[in-house]
């Protein structure tokens, strides 16, 4: 199982991969590229990854989502250049109803946030790219550079 | 009594976006003492050229895991510094 895509997110396909006849509830999240970040316009971005610190992290996420809650679960995140508007992270769950469908869904995109080794430069319209660093409030972003 | 003989290991220690950018490197090799920990490689990656831009308690991960500054090492290890994380 591959966790980490270089072309497209097709939702689709993660969504069939978890569906079931067992299975009544479907949730799905997408994370898109936005236009904006503190304050600044974004152009394009870039995500990077420790690839297969990334791919076991995200195993053992679904694993533990699958544990705790009777449902199946597909994740993907995409790694390198990105467009405004791109999906660049969607999760699937399917459960019999939609309590576990929605908890599991949320519980998987924030593990991949806080424990998935992926990094993220962002490209601005004014030229700038930075490494975003979530970590700071306001400074949410150490500029490399015009 | 023999003197006590120091057993070395090495490590290999990954470095990765704006860390691998500050030091200009991506990984390097590292030969500690058989009792280290990841604060001992931590302390060799910080005690070279640009070093010092990378915080005195990083996110680390051995092996493919995360792990804390006292995890103990063993030859062969992959330690990784890992910046902010910023997926999703």
């Amino acid at each position: 199982m591959s966790f980490l895509s270089l072309s497209p997110i097709e939702p689709a396909t993660l969504v069939a991969r978890v569906e079931s006849p067992a299975y009544g509830g479907v949730a799905s999240f997408l994370g898109l590229v936005r236009n904006h970040h503190g304050g600044r316009a974004v152009r394009r971005l870039e995500y990077s990854a420790y690839g297969a610190m990334a791919e076991a992290e995200c195993a053992r996420i679904v694993a533990e989502a699958e544990s705790r809650w009777p449902v199946r679960v597909a994740l993907a995140h995409r790694i390198g250049a990105l467009e405004i508007g791109d999906i660049a992270v969607a999760v699937a769950t399917a459960g019999a109803h939609r309590d576990e469908a929605f908890a599991a869904c949320r519980f998987v995109i924030e593990e991949v946030k806080r424990r998935v080794p992926i990094w993220k430069k962002e490209f601005y319209q004014d030229g700038a790219v930075a490494w975003v660093d979530p970590t700071r409030a306001s400074a949410s972003h150490e500029v490399l550079g015009t | 009594m023999p003197a006590p003989t120091t057993q070395i290991i090495n490590v290999r220690v990954l470095l990765f976006a704006s860390y691998a950018d500050r030091l200009g490197l991506e990984s390097v090799r590292v030969a500690l003492p058989a009792s280290a920990t990841v604060a001992d490689a931590l302390d060799h990656v910080r005690s070279l050229p640009g070093g010092d831009q990378v915080p005195p308690r990083p996110l680390c991960a051995v092996n493919l895991a995360h792990a804390g500054l006292d995890t103990g090492l063993a030859e062969g290890d992959e330690v990784a510094l890992l910046p902010p994380l910023a997926g999703g």
